[in-house]
Order: C-alpha cells, then structure tokens, then sequence
C-alpha cells in the first residue's frame, strides 16, 4: 500500500471542504449562517463543466487553459448570482437566514444536479467530456514532483487548484486576523450595531463577504466537479460534502488556517476504507460518521469551556436593523 | 414659511405597526399568484421553449390530478412534508432552531426496521406497536440529545441539529449494508411484515389519517395546552419564563422530545406505509423542506396543509414536466426554490413599510 | 462667522405614530459644555442619535461649523468630528481595546496594532486613564468599558463629544475624574454635550443648559444664571408639588425578614453582601441607590430568581403565623407555599410580560398552571384583563393586542394591573414608573398606597428622590451591594441619601475589608 499515494488522495478528498469551508466562514464571520453553501457548491461546480462543455463543443481542438478559463467564469458567475440571491433575501428584505438558506440549498442542488445531470439532452450534444478543460486542471504546477519523493506526491501532484484552495485560505486567515479589513468584518459578525456607529457599512461588508464566500465555496464544488470526477458529473456522488464543509467550520473554529488542516483530515476520514485495515463496506460507513462526530464533539466542548474567541460570531443568525426601536 | 428639509436617503424602511389582515393575506396571495407566476416562466426557460406556457399549468394539474392513484400519490406526499412541518412547529415557537427532522425521522425509520428484522414472528399489530413505540422513541432521543446540550450549556442547536442529521444518514447507510439484498446492491429488500393495512385502497391511507389527526392534536395542543403556553413563553423571553417559575431547561428538552418523537412517528409511516424499507434517502430532503414549509405557515399547523400542499404540487407538477420533456427530476428543486424565495420575499412586504422620500427628489 | 460648532434648525423626528423631537432649534458653541436636560423620554437621546448618524431627522437641518451638514450614517458624524458615547457601549466583546478603539478608522497603509496601541497609551497617559490597550473588552468592568469609549471617540479626533447620560454607572469618584477630563477637552476648544438629567451634575459641570420636554425644545440658559429650581420647572413645565398621599402605617408586624443574604454571580463577583432588613405589613419600604447597586438582584433573590450565597429570607405568613425560608427556592417553590408574592421587574416587556401575547394571555403569565387537566382556562384572565382595562384605564384595541404594540404607561398598568390581582401579601416594584407620564405615575403611586393600606408589605425600588422621600415610610439606600443605612421618609433629606448612595458608612466599609 502506497502511503504517499493515500495522504494524496485525502488532500484531493479536502480540497472541497477546504474551499466550501472558507466560504462558510467569511459568510459566518460576517454575521450569515448560510445554510445555502451545499447548493452554491453543486451549482457552481455543474457551471464550471456546463461552460468547459459549451466551449469544448465549439470547437474542434479546445484549447485546455482556455477552458480552464471559461468554466471559472462559469463557476464564478453561478455562484455570485445565487450568493446575491441570498444576500438580498436576507440582509435586504430581512428573511430568516436558516429559510432562506434551506431553499438556496434545494434551488441550488437542484439547479446543478438538473443541468448536470441531463447535461447532453439539455445542449443536444452527444459528447459530454470536457478532457481538454481537465487534463488543464489536473496539469500540476510542480511538474518534478515525483522527483520530491513522498512530500511531492501528497501536496505537488495536484493540479491549480490546490494551490487556489491553499492561497485562499491563507489569505482568508491573513486578511480576519491582520488587517482593517479583517477586523471590520469580525465587528459586524459580532455585533453590527457597534460596527455600524463606527463607520463600517454593515450592509456592504455584509453582501461582498457573504458573495466573496459563494464563490470560494463554488470553488469547491468547481474542483470536484473538473478535475476530481474529470469533468463527468453524476448527481449522487457529490453528496454530503456540502454540509461536511459547514461542519468544518465549527471543527476549527472558524479559523481559516486550520482549516487546511481539518480539511485535509476529514478528507482522510472519507476515505478511510483504503488505509484503515478490516474495514467492511458496512464500518466504513460507521467512519463516514466521524467527522459529524468529531464537529458534535468540538461543538460542545467549545461551548462548555466558554472560551470567547471560540464561540460561534455573537450575531450569527440574526438580522441587522438599524433603525429598530 | 416653508422649512427646508436636509437631504436624506431616497428610500427608506420602517417596520410596519400596524397591518390590516386583508393587507396581508393580500400580500400572501399576490406572492403566490406571483410564485406560479416565475415558476412557469422558470419551466419555460429550463425545458428551452418545448411546452408552451399555458400547456405548463395544465400539465402540472393533470401531473398532482391527473388521476385517482396521482391525487392520492399528491395527498401522500403532502401528508410526509405535513407530518415533519408539524413535528418542527413546536421547537420552532421555543425559537429552538431544529435542522434535524431529517435525521429524526431517518433514526425513527431505522428503528422500525430494526424491530422487524429482530422480532419478525410478532403479530403484525403487536409488531406495529413496538416498531411506533421504538420509532418515536429513537426520534425523541435524536431530538433531545440536541436540546439538553441548548439548555445544559447553551450549544448552538442548528449546528448541532445539522450534525445529527448526518450522524443519523451513515447510522442507516450501516445497517442497509448489513441487509442489503446481495453484497454490493446497497439497498435492502422489503420488509415482509410490519405494513400498516389499506385505507382507501393504497398501503399509506393510514398514514395519511394518522398524520391529519395528528395535525390538528397538535395545534390543539400549542393553542390551548398549558405546555403550549409554556413554549410560546419560552420563545418569546426565557427571562419571563423563569420569573414566573417556568423550567426552561425542561421546557427545552420536553419540546423536542415531542419534536424529534413526531419526527420519528414520521419515520415510522414511511416504513410501515409507504416503503416497508430504509434508506438513507427515504426522507428526501423533506427534513429540511418542512423547516421552510412550517416557517411560512407561521408556525400555525392547520396552515402548514396549505404550505406543504403547495410545495408538494410544484414538486409533482414539475417532475411531470420534466419527464414528458425527458428531463431529469430535480427541475422540481429548481422550481420549488424559485417558489420560496418569492414567498420569503414577500413576507418583507408584510413586516416592513418602504417610505419613497418625494421631497428628497424635490428638493434637488 | 459665529462660534456655533453645531447648530440645529427646526429639527422634526417621528417614530410611526410617536413624534420623538419637535421641530427643535439650539445652538451648541464651540470650547462650552452644553447639558441637555429632560426627563425619560423627553427625545433627548433621539435628539443626539440624528447628531451621530443613527437615525435620519425627518425634517429641519444641521449646520457643522456653519455649513450645512448631511449625517447619513456614524461614519458621516465622524467625518463631522462628532463622536458620542452612547449609553449602551458600543463595543465589541471579543476584540481588544486597540481593536475596538480603532474599527473602522481608515488607516495610513498596513495595520499596526502595535503603533496603535502606543497612541492609546499616550492618551491614556495624557488623560490619566489607566487602561491596557491589549485587553479583551469581557473582561473589563463596565467603568472601564466608558473609558475605552472616551478612548475611541479622542483617538479619532473628535471635536464635538457627545456623552448619553455617562454617570449613571459610575461611582462618584469616577465621576469626578471624567468631569474634570471632559473640562480639559472644553478648555482645548472642545465642544461638550452631555445628556443627563441629574441636575447637581448639570449645575457643577456645564456652561449652559438645554432643556427638552416632552419632544419640545424649551430653551437654553446659562448655567451661572440658573437654579436646579428653575431648571426642575423648566423640565416638568410647572412647579414641582408632587404631593403625593402618605398615610400613616397601620397594624405593622415583620413580614419579610432578610438576614445576611449575600450573592455572587457566575464570574464570581459580589453582587449582594450581607444584606438585612425587615419588611414590614402596611408600609411601604422603599430602596434607593446609584444604578446597578444590587437593587436589581435584592428584588430577583427575594423573588426566588437569584442564588443565595449565604443569609435567609424569612417570610411571616399573616394567616398561619407560620415561617418559610425562601432561601433557594424556585419561584414556583415559593408560591406552593402559600407566599403571595408579587414582583413588577424593571425589564417590563423582557421578564413581567410577553410582548408578542395579548393581555388575556399576559394575565395567564401567573395562573396558568391553576385548573383541571391539561389545557389552558382563559376564562378568568379574559375577565380579569377586562377588568384591568377598565379600572386602570388601558388604552388599547383590544384583549387580544400584543402587549408589545402598547404605549409605555399602558403596559405598566397591565403588569402591575396583574400583580395586584393576585392579591399578594408582599408587593415588589422596581421602577414602577420609569418612562410614564405624570397621570400614569400618580396612578402608580396610587395603587401602591392602596396596597399598603390593605396590609401589604410593599418595596418600592425608584430612582427619583423626591418621590421616594415622599412616598416611602422608610427608604434603605444600598451602595455597592450593601445597606448603607435606612431611613425615615418623613425626617430624610435628599443630601442625606444621596450621600448615602455614594458612600457607605466606615464602620461597615473596615468590617467588610476584614473579611
């Protein structure tokens, strides 16, 4: 059994819960419990092989990076529209967060799991692969990592979007902890109305975060979608991942930088059949069960030692009005 | 003499004071109206013009009416959304934001088959009464786990609800490995006994009376039962609560004990009615449906008919749509989501004024 | 040019149905202290909250320095140099002081938490606060929370300061320390505005006063040309007589024996400390002290909300003779003893009523439980809402309105409407008649006379002075959680408890360091 082989795996495992993850947070630092990433996530990644399969259809020999290309505006695009959808439901008309994410969840799986999974009828194509598009996403950037030993072929034989996953999340962490930025967007998660009478436009912060956070977490769902199932959608696979994702979140404490960590552990977990010896069909689905464990665990030991900084941001859930009286 | 106003914003929003209930059921109307509205339009786009906009509402009606076995698979369907959506009510006017019907119904019917797979000798109305007494009681266990962590040390329940859910799916993904079929197959094969008798000729007429009667104990119960009271209380201000003597704590843990033990009766009819099997798909997403569809009957249940009965018909009309267009099913998600966002839209309308500032413009 | 740094013209605020302020003019000059004085309710606050950016006036102008302003938001005011310190701190718990002195201040490139807190220190250092910059707000006292306001509003350069009634929380040390901070600010060509309506801080802080009533603008007068006498009349509109009834206590015997109670909070501080005091039948016990001295968790542990740490509460039934301790009881505990206690908390619409129930439901609150079986009885409490609407004059649509959607006076008749239904042998209020209009206090007082008139042990927790020194047969003034005396209400002066609210008596102070 190759272990570098497996850990690689696991980091290709986590690289969606790592995208959806950080788009949870920057959504929950702002104040938004938005229970819609799990469907931002699957239509986002069924945009990114909607546009790659438009654009591999339209021309005899695609051009992979041009694809590449075209399927992250797809993505972006996809997931904007729907983060604005929730945004303006819930920062602007005031709907409950926990409704209005619950329905983006069933418009947005649907959404995606609809064009996904009629993809050709849909497009009257009859050639549904996008190779060109996926062999462009899983080109790693380190093309000598076989060279690194074990080191290279856990973190270097990943495509870009490995690198994006790594980068954003850093930044993320970088940009909560030690910037104005940062620091403007904690106090509106926490509590808006102190935010407001010092000058941070709550509803803006509000808005680009929760989209900023869509499109990361369509990311995730982009990855999955074209490089880990090459471009070849299938509507049962994509799962639970969304809402492991969302688990994540509270797994390390909205901490972006552990974030990598955690992701690539419960990838890990998901694939636990391959490296934990004995493991049955039915008891790897007994290990499936962990993370959500795991994050139960985490979730009332973080509540029973009552630490400040590792509780949920204090306005989580709720709306912002100012003129309320 | 004319005092000059100072610029302002050109629109601005008040929470309304007061509302005429003709206003608001008007606004409630106009949405729906509107909701149809978008989701034909919505069909039209998706289906790329192949049925042509009036064909759309008939084929929907002719989908949920159609036929005698379409109205009842219409009634069915509601009657799984009403049955969770009424399971939700209480914990929701505690303000106790429960995510997990999905998982309480999931472990409920999990329990059912679990006693059939031991005791499959039993009588079968023996057997009906412990596989309900095991399903309700593996509901309220998944419910109160939740709740005493809310009341003990204040764990945030919608986390920790969304959790169970996914505890409670790899819990039934286990035991269909064990008894699934052929090794691979991944599905079980159907329970031989354990069915609820026919009523009005279908496996799930049962159901569907046990379920309406249930809906209308438990408005009876949040309008008019001391315990009612209690919740409605506990919702509003846990300080008045405990002021006047009231054990929030048990309040908490009692509410969804009922909660997650009519999530799990749920459970219950969807093995002994419906599917005689478990899956971890059995509930199909209607755990979380039902939190929408109690939301926007205000948490009143005999309104929450009319909530799941309108979900549950654009859920079927459109899946007719789709498979004469040779379409795949989840259209239906797309067209139910388009639908609630309209309708969560709307309720702004209801609690919020928005002012047109006219003098702002006149000013300039 | 005038010396105006802000200038009001015909400001007009209206919350739906309520007008807040009413068509106000005033001026504020730059380097004086300016008071604005007026009872709870007066549009004070709304007044300054259109200064700050919070809320939007509906009609009138502000002129800035002589330049008409728009103040949009607190960023705006900001901009304005108009910085105010709300009432309610406007922090962020789990940021830093340096965070929250800094948020949303644009910075000159990277943040340096580090340049940043050296600055703070400098104004602290300045000013003589002694706070450290790296400390988490949650762990700050709420003194020292103000600070940190002060804090923010100098770091940001503000030039008009706005403080909503800063003294409320303060011992009257601190209060000294910021009085003189705030003099240093005038004296360096600040402007000040301070909402109070304290009148001795009014007369030894500022130059000028501003007086607002009943959302009207009344007018300024210097500070050196007035009296607190002139200013009351001012305020109230006429000539303070409050005349309030005071019968003599009949048939007085114990009803409510405290003995060395003492409580702690969860954080481990000391809220209450040996406290001991009778309460007797046909009287009424009133209790004064600065705000969040303890009256607060007196009320809640009597009632059975509160956890004793040590001492008892010994209640004498007047129809048995018997004696319960109500140490550590659950309210309900207490009321299957057969103790008829009624309690009108100050937090009406968080903890004596349900906002969203209508007054039927409202009067269920304590009786629900009574009756067969295990549905609701709403019967009686329709009746008995019907009754209070009547006898108390209730203004409102109907039984079944949300409480909520009532004016403030009318909901303090329903709750206490209701307390007094329960016919209770012990009757508790804390300020009973907080945000009410003159008729709707006298009612209150009223009621409370007629409670003690029918035997009731009453306990009547005010803030206004003058209402408790006529009101009240004994007054017990509380300081930091301590009784530091009690009073008779016919021989006490103002001076008197008010020294006593600030100070507690030395003999006690050195008995309590020993321990």
């Amino acid at each position: 059994m190759d272990f570098a082989y497996i850990l690689s795996r696991a980091v290709a495992q986590g690289l969606p819960l790592l995208f959806g993850s950080n788009g949870e947070i920057l959504n929950e630092k702002s104040g938004n419990l938005n229970l819609g990433i799990p469907g931002i996530m699957i239509s986002g990644g069924v945009a990114g092989i909607v546009g790659a399969l438009v654009y591999e259809n339209s021309t005899p020999n695609p051009n992979g990076f041009v694809g590449l290309l075209v399927s992250m505006i797809c993505s972006v695009s996809c997931s904007l529209l729907l983060s604005l959808i929730y945004c303006f439901l819930t920062v602007t008309l005031r709907a409950n967060q926990n409704v209005t994410g619950l329905a983006l969840t069933i418009f947005g799986s649907g959404l995606g799991n609809f064009y996904g999974g009629s993809i050709s009828t849909i497009l009257g194509i009859t050639n549904n692969s996008i190779p060109a598009t996926a062999a462009a996403y899983k080109m790693p950037l380190v093309p000598f990592y076989d060279k690194l030993g074990a080191i290279g072929t856990i973190f270097f034989s990943h495509g870009c979007m490995f690198y994006i996953a790594i980068a954003i999340a850093l930044i993320s962490w970088y940009v909560l902890k030690k910037t104005r930025t940062g620091l403007s967007l904690r106090a509106v998660g926490e509590n808006p109305a102190t935010a407001d009478a010092a000058g941070i436009n709550v509803t803006r912060y509000k808005y680009v975060a929760t989209c900023l956070g869509g499109v990361i977490a369509g990311f995730g769902g982009l990855y999955y979608a074209v490089d880990y199932s090459n471009g070849l959608w299938d509507t049962q696979s994509f799962g639970d991942r969304g809402w492991l994702a969302v688990a994540l979140v509270i797994f390390v404490v909205w901490k972006p930088n552990l974030a990598v960590l955690g992701a690539f552990l419960f990838g890990g977990l998901y694939i636990a059949e391959i490296f934990v010896p004995g493991l049955t069909s039915a008891t790897k689905e007994i290990f499936k069960m962990l993370p959500y464990i795991v994050t139960i665990i985490i979730l009332i030991t973080t509540s029973l030692m009552k630490k400040k900084e590792n509780q949920p941001p204090a306005s989580l859930g709720l709306p912002y009005f100012r003129e309320e009286r | 003499m004319k005092v000059k106003t100072a610029k302002e914003p050109m629109i601005r929003i008040a929470k309304r004071t007061e509302l005429s209930t003709g206003l608001s059921m008007g606004i409630r109307v106009g949405s729906i109206v509107i909701a149809l509205l978008a989701c034909g339009l919505v069909l039209l786009l998706i289906t790329n013009g192949k049925i042509s906009f009036g064909d759309i509402y008939s084929q929907m009606l002719e989908g949920a009416f159609g036929t005698a076995r379409r109205i009842k698979i219409t009634v069915r369907d509601t009657c799984a959304l009403l049955c969770l959506a009424v399971a939700l009510a209480p914990a929701f006017k505690m303000r106790f934001w429960n995510i997990g019907a999905e998982g309480q119904a999931l472990v409920g019917a999990l329990a059912s088959c679990i006693v059939v797979k031991l005791c499959p000798d039993l009588p079968v109305a023996l057997l009906l009464l412990v596989m309900f007494i095991a399903s309700v009681v593996a509901g309220a266990l998944w419910g109160v786990i939740p709740g005493y962590f809310k009341a003990k040390i204040k764990a945030n329940e919608t986390l920790f609800t969304l959790m169970m859910n996914y505890v409670a799916i790899q819990l039934v993904k286990f035991f269909v490995v064990l008894w699934e079929k052929q090794k691979g197959a991944g599905v079980m094969s159907t329970l031989t006994t354990g069915k609820l008798p026919q009523l009005f000729g279908v496996d799930y007429g049962w159901s569907i009376v046990i379920i309406l009667v249930i809906t209308v104990l438990s408005y009876v119960y949040m309008k008019y039962s001391k315990q009612g009271y209690e919740i409605a209380v506990v919702g509003e201000s846990e300080n008045t609560a405990r002021y006047i003597g009231i054990n929030v704590n048990k309040v908490i843990v009692r509410t969804m004990a009922i909660s997650g033990a009519l999530c799990g009766l749920a459970g219950f009819l969807l093995v002994s009615g419906t599917h005689h099997l478990v899956k971890s798909d059995i509930v199909g997403g209607n755990g979380f449906t039902a939190i929408i569809v109690a939301w926007l009957a205000k948490l009143n249940p005999l309104t929450m008919i009319l909530t799941s009965f309108f979900v549950s018909f654009l859920d079927i009309g459109t899946a007719k749509i789709a498979s004469s267009c040779n379409l795949n099913d989840f259209a239906s998600d797309v067209v139910v989501g388009v639908a609630l966002f309209i309708i969560l839209a709307s309720e702004f309308f209801i609690n919020y004024r928005v002012i047109f500032n006219k003098r702002a413009k006149e000013g300039k | 040019m005038s010396n105006a740094a802000i200038e009001l013209k015909g400001i007009t605020k209206r919350f739906g149905s309520i007008t807040a302020n009413k068509n106000i003019s005033m001026t504020v000059a730059k380097g004086e202290i300016l008071s604005i004085l007026g009872e709870n309710g007066s549009g004070k606050t709304t007044l300054m909250n259109m200064l700050s950016g919070i809320y939007h006036p509906d009609e009138g102008q502000i002129f800035v320095d002589g330049k008409e302003a728009s103040i949009q938001s607190p960023k705006d005011a900001f901009n304005y140099k108009i910085g105010m310190i709300h009432q309610h701190f406007k922090l962020v718990d789990i940021l830093t002081v340096t965070e929250n002195v800094i948020l949303g201040l644009k910075g000159e490139g990277k943040l340096s938490i580090k340049k940043s807190a050296a600055k703070i220190k400098e104004i602290c250092d300045m000013y003589g606060f002694n706070i450290d910059p790296m400390k988490k707000i949650y762990e700050m006292s709420v003194s020292e929370k103000q600070t940190v306001e002060i804090i923010k509003v100098i770091y940001r350069g503000a030039q008009i300061l706005i403080l909503d009634e800063p003294t409320a929380v303060l011992t009257p040390k601190e209060t000294e320390n910021l009085f003189n901070i705030l003099r240093n600010m005038r004296d360096d060509g600040k402007s000040i505005i301070i909402i109070t309506h304290k009148l001795n801080e009014v007369m030894a802080l500022s130059d000028k006063v501003a007086v607002l009533r009943k959302g009207e603008y009344i007018g300024t007068v210097l500070t050196k040309d007035a009296t607190e006498q002139s200013l009351t009349e001012m305020m109230v509109g006429k000539k303070v007589s409050l005349n309030i009834e005071r019968t003599e206590p009949h048939d007085c015997e114990n009803r409510l024996v405290l003995t060395n109670v003492s409580v702690t909070n969860k954080e481990g501080v000391q809220l209450l400390k040996n406290v001991s005091f009778t309460a007797k039948s046909g009287e009424i016990l009133g209790i004064a002290g600065i705000a969040g001295s303890g009256q607060k968790e007196l009320l809640e542990a009597i009632a059975g909300l509160q956890h004793l740490k040590t001492g008892s509460i010994i209640y004498h039934d007047p129809k048995t003779g018997k004696e319960e301790d109500l140490r550590n009881k659950t309210p309900l505990q207490i009321r299957d003893l057969g103790v008829r206690l009624s309690f009108v908390p100050e937090d009406r619409l968080g903890m004596g009523l349900v906002g969203s129930m209508g007054i039927t439901d409202n009067m269920m609150l304590r009786s629900y439980k009574g009756g067969k079986g295990m549905f609701l009885h709403r019967k009686d409490p329709k009746d008995l809402a019907d009754k209070i609407i009547k006898e108390l004059e209730v203004v409102t649509p109907g039984t079944e309105t949300p409480v909520r959607k009532l004016s403030g006076g009318n909901i303090q008749k329903v709750l206490v409407g209701r307390e007094i239904a329960a016919a209770p042998t012990v009757f508790m209020a804390a300020y009973p008649v907080r945000g009410l209009d003159i008729n709707s206090s006298y009612l209150i007082y009223n009621l409370l006379n007629a409670q003690k008139e029918g035997g009731t042990a009453v306990i009547f927790v005010g803030e206004d002075l003058d209402v408790l020194i006529e009101l009240c047969d004994r007054i017990l003034v509380i300081c930091h959680g301590q009784i530091s005396g009690i009073v008779d209400g016919k021989s006490a002066t103002k001076e008197d408890i008010g020294m006593m609210m600030t100070n507690l008596p030395t003999a006690e102070v050195k008995e309590g360091d020993a321990q």
